[in-house]
């Protein structure tokens, strides 16, 4: 038999339904997988073996008995720990809901197993989703699996990690700052972030509610585009969820891998997102990208987002002014821990003022503090008022941009993988690392990462960002597939065959590195 | 140009409900008064003539159907309190009684 673990999800899905493989099997392969490398890579909180092969048992019984299943049924999938599963426990990388068991799944969460998928297990993330680095789980950071003294990126470090180190051929992100995508481009993956609204938020733990977004993080394109398909379309769980109906991603990802599909379409390259404080290796696989793309027809044209400077600054605003709402829900009385104060009377306001001390991590008391400061009478309209008029101007250069070109391009993050540790002493460091990213959950735009090579300087992964017009999600596939076959074909492989082989070796670390992997 | 001080990080912590150390607001006050000085940019383009977005897909007057549907039992409801009384979410006193 093949190494199952290694094959995509839709190759997988080929085996699965002309019963080549059985999804136990499949499922028993990533369970092992999971079993020898994740105590280094630390990619997974909780793994729930026993109930993965029991749902996995139940749809081998059906295929058996002749029934025709979703493209996906019988395919193992990771859970980011920020979404509700009824059998699993559900912490948001926090210590204040350790152990939480919620009596309900997420909308997503049911769509997965409704079409049959298998659940592995919740996968780790910085602490309700405030970081880049999953530095912030209250539970130990992730190890990138390209080089384990590295950050697997962030929030989502864990489900990015579970896929690029072949644990899981799929999992669920949340993305409310480029939490999908950035862990993408620095573990040599996929991740999307669909426009706002067009996946439910139902059972997502709130981070910030305007700008969260759940998304499909995988190693192929056509890959997120099937998962993309099993948890899109309305919800009225969700009153944010939008009612239109979706043209199916997979047919637009397969549509871009059509000989010319690259031919005459407008790329904008937004000239405020690259050059000073991007990586050499980065800007160079982007430019070396965009000349692959030209040849393959397509007409590269710089487009200007003067406004885009001033997105991180109404994030760090928005953001914290919607978390510090979000989470005064950890009140101590209807879930989570409960922790009385060292003396004095036992007041509720007290126990809970004690709890939130010691269940809440750093990076979550201070954008709790740093929301509660932005919206205190007196400074609501010079701080929360003008970051909601920047998302404004932000969404007008969206507009006059996608009014020149079909799709924009730009480097995911600025950098590779950084080290341990490098961001930490400095909030502001940490925050502008998200540069790239945040414009498009601004904006309520789509945007997707996909992998286009290795830096020269540290032979770690490369991200291109991709972003279209909001409810475009599909030409995010189409075009994102084309890219992709393009820069694997110059390649003559994916990237993520180039990643170490976790199973020969129990910790990886690469000092000294050099390579000459890139998009030429 | 911030000049965010102990005492108010104190004061938000306790609006926060957020029983910082000493320690804490020290290091806090320092923090936020670096983060606040980044994000003040903000105004720098934030004119009166420009409308201001909470929200990227407005959507208005989302109702649905009238309808009962199940929702939670009592026992899914308490699954996760820290503590009960029977059918009820048992809390510490309400009021400081000195």
């Amino acid at each position: 038999m093949t190494n199952v673990i290694k094959l995509s999800a839709s190759a997988l899905s080929e085996l699965l339904s002309d019963r080549s493989v059985s999804s136990v099997e499949v499922t028993q392969a990533h369970l092992d997988r999971i079993e020898a490398i994740d105590t280094g890579v630390h990619a997974f909180l909780h793994v729930s073996g026993e109930a993965a092969l029991a749902a996995a048992a139940r749809v081998d019984a059906r295929r058996a008995a002749g029934e025709v299943l979703g493209p996906l049924a019988g395919v193992p999938i990771a859970i980011k720990d920020v979404l509700a599963t009824i059998d699993m426990p559900s912490t948001a990388g926090s210590r204040i809901l350790e152990g939480w068991i919620p009596p309900y799944d997420a909308t997503v969460v049911k769509r997965v197993r409704d079409a049959g998928l298998i659940p592995l297990g919740k996968t780790n993330m910085d602490e309700f989703a405030m970081g880049s680095s999953t530095e912030f789980s209250a539970y130990g950071p992730t190890h990138n699996p390209w080089d384990f003294d590295r950050i697997p990126g962030g929030s989502g470090g864990g489900s990015a990690a579970a896929v690029s180190s072949f644990e899981a051929p799929l999992a669920l992100g949340s993305d409310t700052g480029g939490s999908i995508r950035q862990p993408a481009a620095v573990t040599g993956s996929v991740g999307v972030k669909p426009t706002y609204g067009g996946v439910s938020r139902y059972g997502s733990i709130a981070l910030a509610s305007s700008l969260d977004q759940v998304g499909p993080v995988t190693r192929t394109v056509l890959d997120a585009a099937l998962l993309h398909d099993v948890i899109g379309g309305h919800d009225p769980l969700d009153s944010t969820s939008l009612t239109d109906s979706w043209p199916s991603m997979a047919a637009a990802a397969r549509s871009g891998l059509a000989d010319g599909a690259l031919k005459g379409v407008r790329v904008g390259v937004i000239k405020e997102l690259n050059g000073d404080g991007f990586q050499a290796g980065v800007s160079q696989r982007f430019t070396e990208t965009l000349a692959l793309l030209s040849a393959a027809g397509a007409e590269i044209v710089e487009v200007s987002a003067p406004n885009f400077e001033y997105a991180i600054a109404a994030y760090y605003l928005i953001l914290p002014a919607e978390a510090s709402s979000n989470l005064a829900r950890f009140d101590s009385v209807r879930f989570g821990i409960r922790v009385n104060p060292e003396d004095g009377p036992l007041t509720s306001e007290r126990v809970m003022a004690a709890t939130r001390d010691a269940g809440f991590g750093p990076e979550v008391k201070r954008r709790i503090i740093l929301g509660t400061y932005a919206l205190s009478a007196g400074y609501y309209d010079a701080y929360y008022g003008s970051a909601q008029k920047v998302r404004t101007l932000i969404q007008r250069d969206f507009d006059a941009a996608f009014a020149k070109v079909d799709v924009l391009v730009s480097p995911s993050a600025p950098t590779t993988a950084f080290k341990f540790g490098e961001k930490m002493a400095d909030p502001m460091a940490m925050y502008l690392n998200d540069v790239t990213t945040i414009p498009a959950n601004l904006a309520g735009v789509p945007g997707m990462s996909l992998p286009m090579g290795l830096a020269p300087e540290d032979g770690l992964p490369v991200g291109l960002q991709i972003m279209a017009p909001a409810k475009m999600d599909a030409r995010l596939y189409s075009f994102g597939a084309a890219v992709e076959a393009l820069l694997e074909a110059s390649w003559g492989h994916t990237l993520l065959s180039q990643a170490p082989d976790l199973a020969s070796t129990e910790k990886i670390t690469r000092a000294a590195f050099t390579s000459t992997e890139g998009a030429i | 140009m911030s000049e965010i001080t102990a005492e108010q990080v104190a004061h938000l912590a306790n609006l926060a409900r957020i029983d910082l150390s000493s320690e804490e607001i020290t290091r806090l006050t320092s923090e936020l008064g670096q983060i606040v000085d980044s994000v003040a940019k903000v105004a720098e383009v934030a004119t009166p003539d420009v409308p201001a977005t909470s929200h990227p897909m407005p959507l208005t007057n989302v109702f649905r159907a009238d309808t009962v549907v199940p929702s939670l039992t009592v026992e899914q409801a308490l699954s996760g309190a820290p503590d009960r009384d029977g059918d009820k979410f048992r809390v510490p006193a309400i009021l400081d009684e000195e």
